[in-house]
């Protein structure tokens, strides 16, 4: 006989933003594949997932709850629901004989969504990149810094960031947009 | 009220608030509008400070952020004591306390300015000629009594208590400056529809504007555009204005580092606003509208106070309506002087004279203060003052024909207003790597050839002529705009430099030339004559333009008199460089939200908060925190430790492995890889078996470690140390992105994706079995070294068996977020059986005591595998892997290496220091060569006895010999002995 055991997010109970202008929050449980190999996984994978790895440096296609950010010439993030059934065996018989690398990370990080007309000027406070939309329009992702920690950050709109950042890191996340928040008010 | 010195219209102040505050202890009242300066001298209080070395009574220069004197502490609470402030800077506040600096008892009566009447002993370079012997009073004597008597305020004690933030911004121009100039470039690119940041370092915007009596711009008086253009600024969405903001540092790429000052003015802040932001702007352009500083004269006694610049002087009637003085000396070698005469007089104040060195005055202003009756020396100057406290007489004199002084005539006064003329504030364009040239003309540095996309403009450039400083401007923001038209505006003269009459021969005078750090002309003169030609020497001998300032005041009168001095041109002496930062800046800034707790990521396993509720002690490994032992009530350290090594070995014992680095290797030539990467083979290594694998680097030697397991034909999961997984990923991606791009494998990090639960001893199959689902959990069916999949307490695990206890041993390895829920269902299993919880502490007993090394201890980066004993693991068929041909070479097979062996100290209660140097004697001669060094030395409890593992020059061939550990109570015999303590069989691995 097991006992049950309950999935258990690093962002409960950590306090996260929430002001008139903008609010954080953790994004649900999802299915996280690392998926790394030549652009020539990238037709089967759109056929099997639905979206189309992008080839575009920086770029994400999503459909759904289903996401693909290129994370680098040979690697990509997919993102899909928590339960999407056994994802990887699908895929890695779509794939066939095409090489490729795919991992399952669903634990090895979470997301977090901010959110509201002061987004971008929140992750200014760690973030050292130009965060105006026309640097860094909606559909942009990457890899960058938020003050000591690195992170993913994907702009899903004007006004709605979501960031990807490991585990371990997610509660010095959480601190930091809490204090920049703090800070401007 | 807010002061007898007070005019009774005018200026940028708000006359229905008053505020209250104190310098000193004194209480004085003010204006909103006020800054600290204005308001004491509103109250005629010029006396603010006493100088650096010669405690020589000082007040306000400037009105300006160049202000070498009037440096003040403010005192906001506890924690908040804020020195060396620019009084002319700070902004009153209702309850503000300021005191002065660098005077005790008080500030009228000052002890040290006995250093004033000593100085004729005190010149330039007087610490390194006198200061020399004997061996270490230096530092223990003089530099602390220097240092007493010198200095400028005291660093605050408590920690500080407010909260800085971080502003990263992006734009395409920035412009620093928000006098017309700067305000005429901002407004054109605003319009542009580029995102401009305004930058200015004063509380309002405005500049010279915000003190001009006279200037229209677009036919609206000075201040009145100043106004419109802010406001237009204001509502434009593309536009960030930043008043009391200092772009303190310009870097590379149009990189500025500006410090936002945001509550210090406030009598009582929002607790949540930051006290400061930094703001960190990179822009595609950026545009210096930085100014001029206003130059004083060189003559003697030209620092006490109410002695000041002309334009300061100017300002304070004008902007702030106050009364610098009631009877005035002008003193100016260009047309300014008159401006400022014009305006003093207008403001109430009786002009005393104004001289002025030059021949003639027969153009606009000195027409205008001639009609307004001011009496006009021309053809003079001013020699010296007379004075304590406050200055009370000018010592005025006319030149001869042959341009000497003749006897001067002692004008009372109590306010020397002093005009040398204006320097461009090139510090900027200078930080900025941009090469200064200098125009022989107007005996000026100015911007040559900007390094980076920028441009300086207005009189930082040299440009004092207002109409052409628009036109620049406005070009500069946007090419082909409309620029404003002004009318009425001043045109100055160059003015002089360096000391405006020979100085004479009695050595106490002094004229000064960097008033903050109290170097005189004397001293500069000085510096020449003991052998310093390149004014980098003098710099450093004298000290000129070293204090905090950067010799914004002073460095071309200092370059002009050594120029002089040395009968050259100012070109050739040449101009020390500008560093930043530009004014002193908080240290709190920098850190912004990188402090205390926050200093760096805490990196917590999902396990973390079950060991913290059974009181852990922790340790730091990178970023991780990692239990050490975990504490029953009452026990010391090693209770602690003896019992999770006792309990272990004879039931089971649980641990947080979770912090291990852990790699995933996918691909049909994953083994191939791996190959490469380790001295072991994998080829042959069966799908569910795992590795124990050691990583070499280029030359040879050992720096990583770990276990592989297959998991599949094309999947590997592979651990490494805690501390080197970063490392280890980011070499096996240099390898693969630059030596093998071709090679069908590829990698993901899943440190974070697996916690791992380590249960060893000889319970640990019990405690785990009934939790297992899906895995014969059986010796016959799931051997040592072995890995299954399946599931425990319903969730995937990748079980191992695996052990660096020397017991039998499993790693559970579970998705993250189930870490804890399983923790949980295993300590229920365990801890009926007797089982603990255990540290790193017992992690690294039970290890040593089966002769497992840990990268780090046993090896320190000059370790080969044969070395440490594992010679026979490396697979020398492989036709190559990282390090192999280092492992060839000659020096890396040399006898005499020194080899992994275990050591037992003849007195079984001795244990030896990590780190003792080995010998072989118990008596060696001082300068004997180490044979080796103690690497790990613990007490065993299982032994009952010491056991150390060490690294011994031919340690495999002198088994069995006695050699000596050396620590600090001397030599120690020890056997050596195989490094393996416990079941040397293995027979407790394989229950």
């Amino acid at each position: 006989m097991t006992p049950e055991v309950v999935r258990r997010s690093v962002l409960d109970g950590r306090p996260l933003p929430a002001t008139g202008r903008v609010k954080a929050y953790p994004l649900p449980f999802a299915t996280r594949l690392n998926l790394r190999g030549s652009p020539d996984v990238v037709e089967p994978v759109r056929k099997a997932f639905g979206v189309a790895p992008p080839t575009q440096p920086m770029g994400s296609a999503s459909a759904g709850e289903r996401a693909a950010l290129w994370l680098g010439p040979d690697e990509w993030l997919l993102l899909a629901e928590e339960n999407a059934g056994d994802l990887m065996g699908t895929l890695t018989s779509a794939l066939g004989g095409v090489f490729h690398s795919l991992v399952d990370i669903s634990h090895r990080q979470v997301g977090i969504a901010i959110e509201g007309p002061g987004a971008a000027r929140l992750l200014a406070a760690g973030c050292p990149l130009d965060l105006d939309a026309r640097a860094f329009p909606v559909g942009m992702s990457t890899r960058t810094l938020l003050v000591k920690a690195e992170i993913g950050l994907w702009r899903r709109e004007e006004n709605f960031f979501r960031i990807e950042v490991l585990r371990s890191f997610a509660p010095y996340v959480a601190r930091i947009l809490d204090l920049a928040a703090r800070d401007q008010g | 009220m807010a002061g007898a010195m007070r005019t009774g219209s005018g200026g940028r102040l708000d006359r229905t608030r008053v505020i209250n505050f104190s310098f000193d202890g004194k209480r004085f009242q003010g204006l909103a509008g006020d800054t600290l300066a204005s308001a004491l001298i509103a109250h005629g209080v010029h006396l603010m400070g006493r100088s650096f070395k010669y405690h020589r009574p000082r007040g306000p220069l400037s009105m300006g952020s160049d202000e070498p004197n009037a440096l003040v502490t403010v005192d906001a609470g506890k924690g908040r004591l804020t020195p060396n402030l620019r009084a002319t800077q700070v902004e009153i506040y209702e309850g503000l306390r300021a005191r002065s600096q660098n005077a005790w008892p008080s500030l009228k009566h000052d002890a040290m300015a006995l250093n004033g009447v000593f100085s004729a002993f005190l010149p330039a370079g007087f610490y390194y000629k006198t200061f020399i012997g004997p061996k270490g009073a230096w530092e223990h004597i003089y530099e602390p009594a220097i240092r007493r008597a010198a200095g400028l305020g005291v660093a605050p004690t408590e920690p500080d208590p407010d909260h800085y933030a971080y502003e990263h911004r992006h734009c395409e121009v920035a412009v620093v400056g928000a006098g017309p100039t700067g305000r005429a470039a901002a407004r054109a690119a605003a319009r542009a529809g580029e995102r401009v940041i305004l930058f200015d370092e004063q509380v309002e915007f405005g500049g010279s504007a915000l003190a001009d009596s006279h200037t229209t711009i677009e036919g609206k008086p000075a201040t009145e555009w100043a106004a419109l253009v802010v406001a237009e600024l204001s509502a434009a969405p593309n536009v960030t204005l930043l008043p009391r903001t200092q772009v303190f540092g310009y870097y590379a790429q149009n990189f500025l580092a500006a410090e936002q000052r945001v509550t210090d003015h406030i009598a009582y802040p929002d607790p949540k606003l930051p006290r400061a932001r930094f703001w960190q702007v990179r822009a595609k352009r950026v545009i210096v509208a930085a100014g001029a500083h206003e130059r004083p004269l060189v003559f003697p006694d030209n620092d006490r106070p109410g002695i000041m610049l002309a334009d300061s002087a100017r300002t304070l009637a004008v902007r702030y309506g106050v009364k610098p003085g009631s009877r005035i000396v002008v003193a100016t070698s260009h047309e300014g002087g008159y401006r400022a005469a014009l305006d003093l007089a207008d403001a109430g104040c009786e002009i005393v004279a104004i001289v002025d060195s030059r021949a003639e005055a027969s153009w606009g202003l000195a027409t205008a203060a001639r009609a307004r009756g001011l009496p006009i020396e021309t053809n003079a100057v001013i020699l010296g003052s007379r004075g304590g406290l406050r200055v009370t007489h000018a010592l005025v004199a006319r030149k001869w024909s042959d341009g000497n002084p003749g006897q001067p005539d002692a004008l009372p006064c109590d306010l020397i207003a002093m005009t040398g003329g204006w320097t461009p504030s090139v510090n900027l364009f200078s930080q900025s790597r941009g090469k200064l040239k200098f125009d022989p003309a107007t005996q000026t540095f100015l911007p040559g050839e900007p390094a980076q996309t920028m441009v300086c403009v207005g009189a930082c450039a040299g440009v004092f002529d207002l109409g052409q400083a628009l036109a620049d401007a406005t070009r500069a923001g946007a090419e082909g705009a409309q620029a404003p038209q002004a009318d009425g505006a001043d045109a100055f003269g160059p003015g002089t430099l360096g000391l405006v009459a020979p100085l004479p021969e009695e050595k106490l005078t002094k004229a000064f030339v960097d008033f903050q750090n109290d170097v005189t002309a004397r001293d500069i003169k000085l510096a020449t004559r003991e052998g310093m030609a390149s004014i980098e020497h003098i710099k450093r001998y004298t000290t000129t333009g070293m204090a905090t300032d950067q010799g914004k005041t002073s460095n071309m009168n200092a370059l002009a008199i050594a120029a002089d001095a040395l009968g050259r041109e100012i070109a050739q002496v040449g101009l020390t460089t500008f560093r930043l930062p530009y004014t002193p800046v908080t240290f709190g800034i920098f850190g912004g939200p990188s402090k205390r707790e926050m200093l760096d990521p805490v990196r917590e396993t999902p396990i973390h908060p079950w060991y913290v509720a059974r009181g852990a002690v922790w340790e730091e490994a990178g970023l991780w925190k990692r239990a050490t032992r975990i504490p029953l009530a009452g026990e010391t350290p090693e209770q602690t430790v003896t019992r999770e090594c006792l309990t272990t070995r004879a039931k089971a014992g649980i641990m947080d492995a979770s912090t291990l680095g852990k790699i995933e290797v996918v691909g049909a030539q994953a083994a191939e890889f791996l190959n490469r990467l380790y001295i072991n083979s994998f080829a042959k290594l069966g799908v569910g078996r795992c590795r124990y694998g050691l990583m070499l680097n280029e030359t040879g030697f050992i720096y990583d470690d770990g276990v592989v397991m297959r998991m599949a034909d094309d999947r590997f999961h592979l651990t490494t140390t805690t501390s080197g997984a970063a490392h280890v990923f980011a070499v096996m991606e240099d390898y693969l992105q630059t030596e093998w791009p071709n090679l069908k494998a590829r990698f993901t990090s899943i440190t974070e994706q697996w916690a791992t639960i380590a249960v060893n001893g000889p319970l640990a199959r019990d405690i785990l079995a009934p939790l297992v689902e899906g895995i014969d959990m059986s010796n016959a069916a799931f051997a040592h070294m072995s890995v299954r999949e399946g599931k425990i307490c319903g969730v995937p695990t990748r079980l191992a068996r695996v052990s660096f206890t020397g017991e039998m041993g499993f790693e559970v390895n579970v998705p993250t977020d189930y870490g804890l829920a399983v923790q949980d269902a295993i300590w229920r299993q365990a801890e009926p059986r007797g089982a603990c919880a255990y540290g790193l502490d017992t992690l690294l007993r039970l290890r040593a005591e089966k002769g497992f090394i840990v990268v780090g201890l046993e090896t320190d980066g000059t370790v080969t595998p044969d070395d440490v004993g594992m010679g026979k693991m490396i697979a020398m068929s492989k036709p190559d892997f990282v390090g192999k041909r280092s492992l060839a070479l000659a020096d890396l097979k040399r006898p005499g290496r020194k080899q992994f062996v275990g050591l037992l100290a003849e007195n079984a209660q001795h244990r030896p220091d990590e780190g003792e140097q080995i010998v072989g004697a118990e008596k060696t001669p001082p300068g004997t060569k180490a044979l080796g060094h103690v690497t790990s030395s613990y007490m065993s409890a299982t032994l009952g006895r010491s056991f150390c593992l060490a690294m011994l020059a031919d340690g495999r061939a002198r088994l069995g010999q006695t050699v000596y550990t050396v620590g600090l109570e001397g030599a120690h015999p020890a056997k050596v002995v195989e490094p393996m303590f416990y079941d040397k069989e293995g027979l407790r691995l394989d229950a």
